[in-house]
């Protein structure tokens, strides 16, 4: 038997955590928007605890999100946040910006701190640097090959975690680029708010259904959406490694991360059972290991057929 | 172009430290004249670990050669070191940081902590300085960077004037910001659009600035808008803080930094012509400062992109943003660099950089006061043969000009309205 990676997800909601986790995800990414960046649904500090909670006995694991691009405004807040959420019981913290980090020295001492900057993130030595910083997990770039991927692991003394299925974030903006794009359509200024496309969608909720094309592009769909952090792009297709888990799994990759953003619960459940089940079947026999067609299969069903599923940039060489 | 005419500021002033203006270099020539029409500090790239892959980017012995001329005026000369380097990006940087330590190179720009550390570790003779592709935004982070040894921080472009001047009063480290130039529309280093259209990795300098493409916005399968109507981007209009040098310098920006490696000689040249001047004669009586139209007219006269104020003073709206055509052509082109002036004679030798021909209306500036218009008379070769028009490049002009000029005075002509 074979150390099992985590499988970890985000959720929108308690109900969808629970769902999840009973689907086979065994740790949480959640929080607020104002601390992380693009959750698919916002969980005020008492729903953080409640997913404790629920989580602990269970053996699953919760980490709050913070990782978003923070300005004064939000640092000011942030001890007090830390406390509430190191009091709520996180099993650990995901930063990008360095202020989480100083705060975290007094506010969050001895929780585990996991470094997620998203395409900032690209080799291993930059991972030891936040490491001797305290940090205990190196989240790669979804940019990264998967030569890159294996390297970063055997080279580095944190935990890897890598994302192997669901869209990934190509571009963000602090411009609210569809209000503005809308605004110049309409010239005017009153009629503005109305015709905004996503208008009346609470806080923390995420509308969905907005997409770019580009005219030399045309079968790809980029969705794209606005939320107090500005806007986000998000790419046309989805990462699904579920083949080639085996090869991740072979080099003890620590965690592996579904991407539930812009996804039904469903679709959601159906990826988290399918990693699950390759999870459990490497763990139990690694040398027997075989990949199970239905585990895709699965997927496929469900799959958006104007989004491709595709290795992302695993098996990609690029140029610069 | 947003005009702010009230002083953010106000209150009563403290001694002033007169911020140092960084310009913009992409090859050794634009160092020289970003250098002599008044930059402080000039910022070029190196062979390896920059951002601008296509930039004609500076050999060790460029640099070297840089530095001596900067040395002369008392300027500096920073290189950007600002990828995300992937593992095979490694090998090689400490060489490379040792070969800009020794080459007089003043101090680096990086964004990735590893070249950060790296630096102080093997050339601890060079600055470090923080990359904008940080996105460093908050004094927390400014003052982690302030603990790990780094001098100075370049702020993300998304900060606001106000937002500076919190971090400026709870950090005491050298806060630099972009002040003109093209932007990026997202939080630098948040971007890899470039990897997902074309495979070129932006954070490793192979940007192919999609975020100026145009693209068609669709809400559940129905396009929002018909076929001709503007299409949606991304693509913002550039960044000019001309107008507002007295807010900056008031906040306590120490490094006013000029976009552009990929620019032209004129474009740096007047670009660090205008700024010289606004920061020279505020400094000099800051209650008396006056903008003159002058400065606005000559950045103008370069901009190729129209120009807003960014996030300094409020979030950038539909206006801040170019809809429809981009990129019109600057209305006036470098024609031509004085290379000497004969006083006894007033005759110039004018070395070619665009055509022009007797008739022309031209226009010389240079950072000692030349500027003038004048007709182009007639014009001869260096043997004394006239000629009905300059047309090579690089060749050198004799003609005759209406006021004294001094050598790297440059002369610009008007190619459209």
């Amino acid at each position: 038997m074979a150390t099992k990676p985590e499988l970890l997800a985000s959720a929108s909601s308690l109900d969808e955590l629970r769902r999840f986790a009973e689907a086979g995800a065994d740790a949480f990414v959640i929080g607020e928007s104002r601390y992380g960046v693009r959750l698919p649904g916002d969980f005020p500090v008492e729903q953080i605890a409640e997913a404790v909670a629920f989580a602990k006995p269970r053996g699953i694991r919760i980490y709050a999100a913070l990782n978003n691009v923070l300005d004064n405004d939000t640092v000011r807040t942030l001890p007090g946040y830390m406390k509430q959420i190191v009091d709520a019981g996180v099993d650990a913290i995901v930063f990008g910006d360095p202020a989480v980090l100083m705060t975290a020295r007094t506010e969050a001492a001895g929780v585990p701190l996991h470094w997620n900057a998203e395409m900032t993130s690209t080799n291993y030595a930059t991972a030891e640097y936040w490491g001797r910083r305290g940090a205990t997990r190196f989240i790669t770039a979804r940019e990264l090959n998967m030569e890159q991927v294996l390297e970063t692991k055997a080279q580095s003394s944190l935990e890897i975690q890598v994302q192997v299925h669901g869209l990934t974030n190509i571009y963000h903006s602090k411009r609210p680029l569809v209000r503005n794009y809308v605004d110049h359509q309409s010239e005017g200024a009153k009629e503005q708010s109305s015709q905004l496309p996503g208008n009346g969608v609470p806080q923390g909720t995420i509308e969905e259904g907005l997409y770019l094309m580009e005219a030399e592009r045309p079968n790809e769909r980029y969705p794209i959406y606005e939320d107090a952090n500005g806007t986000h792009i998000m790419s046309a297709d989805d990462l699904c490694m579920i083949e080639n888990l085996h090869e991740l799994m072979e080099a003890g990759i620590d965690s592996f991360r579904i991407e539930t953003l812009l996804k039904s619960a469903e679709y959601n459940e159906t990826v988290i059972r399918a990693y699950r089940a390759a999870i459990d079947a490497y763990a139990a026999d690694p040398d027997g290991y075989r990949f199970n067609e239905s585990w895709l299969e699965a997927i496929q069903a469900l799959q958006d057929p104007n989004r491709e599923l595709s290795y992302g940039f695993f098996y990609k060489e690029q140029v610069y | 172009m947003a005009t702010k005419t009230k002083p953010l500021f106000t209150g009563k002033r403290h001694r002033l430290d007169r911020p140092e203006l960084l310009a913009p270099a992409g090859n050794l020539e634009k160092l020289k004249f970003a250098v002599h029409y008044g930059a402080d500090a000039v910022y070029i790239g190196g062979q390896h670990y920059g951002l601008r892959s296509n930039a004609d980017n500076f050999t060790f012995e460029e640099m070297k050669e840089g530095v001596e001329f900067a040395d002369r005026y008392g300027a500096k000369v920073f290189v950007a070191t600002n990828i995300y380097a992937h593992n095979e990006d490694l090998a090689g940087l400490e060489d490379y940081l040792h070969g800009l330590e020794k080459a007089g190179i003043a101090a680096i720009i990086a964004a990735d902590p590893i070249i950060m550390e790296t630096a102080q570790r093997v050339a601890p003779k060079l600055e470090v300085h923080v990359s904008t592709q940080q996105s460093t935004m908050n004094w927390q982070a400014v003052q982690f960077w302030k603990d790990e040894g780094m001098p100075r921080v370049v702020l993300a472009r998304e900060a606001s004037l106000e937002e500076i001047a919190e971090i400026k009063a709870n950090v005491d480290v050298e806060i630099e910001a972009f002040i003109h130039g093209a932007m990026c529309s997202s939080y630098s280093g948040r971007c890899v659009l470039s990897n997902h259209f074309t495979d070129r990795d932006s954070n490793r300098g192979g940007c192919c600035q999609s975020c100026r493409w145009k693209y068609d916005l669709y809400e559940d399968d129905i396009q929002v808008y018909g076929m001709d109507e503007d299409q949606f981007t991304m693509g913002s209009k550039d960044l000019c803080m001309l107008e507002n040098v007295p807010d900056l310098i008031e906040v306590g920006v120490d490094s006013f930094k000029i976009e552009g490696r990929m620019k032209s000689l004129h474009y740096v040249a007047t670009v660090v012509h205008a700024y010289r001047r606004a920061i020279d004669s505020y400094m000099a009586d800051p209650d008396n400062y006056e903008l003159k139209e002058e400065w606005l007219h000559d950045i103008q006269k370069a901009a190729n992109r129209p120009l807003n104020t960014g996030f300094f003073y409020d979030t950038p709206g539909a206006e801040d943003h170019i809809y429809g055509p981009e990129d019109k052509a600057a209305p006036y082109d470098f024609a031509g660099v004085v290379l000497s002036y004969d006083e006894s004679t007033g005759l110039a030798v004018i070395q070619q950089r665009n055509n022009f021909k007797p008739g022309q209306e031209v226009e010389f500036f240079g950072p000692n006061g030349t500027a003038f218009k004048q007709v182009v008379g007639d014009i001869a070769d260096e043997a004394g043969d006239k000629l009905d028009a300059a047309r090579h490049p690089l060749q050198p002009i004799v003609m005759r000009t209406e006021q004294p000029v001094q050598p790297m005075d440059m002369m610009r002509k008007r190619i459209r309205p």
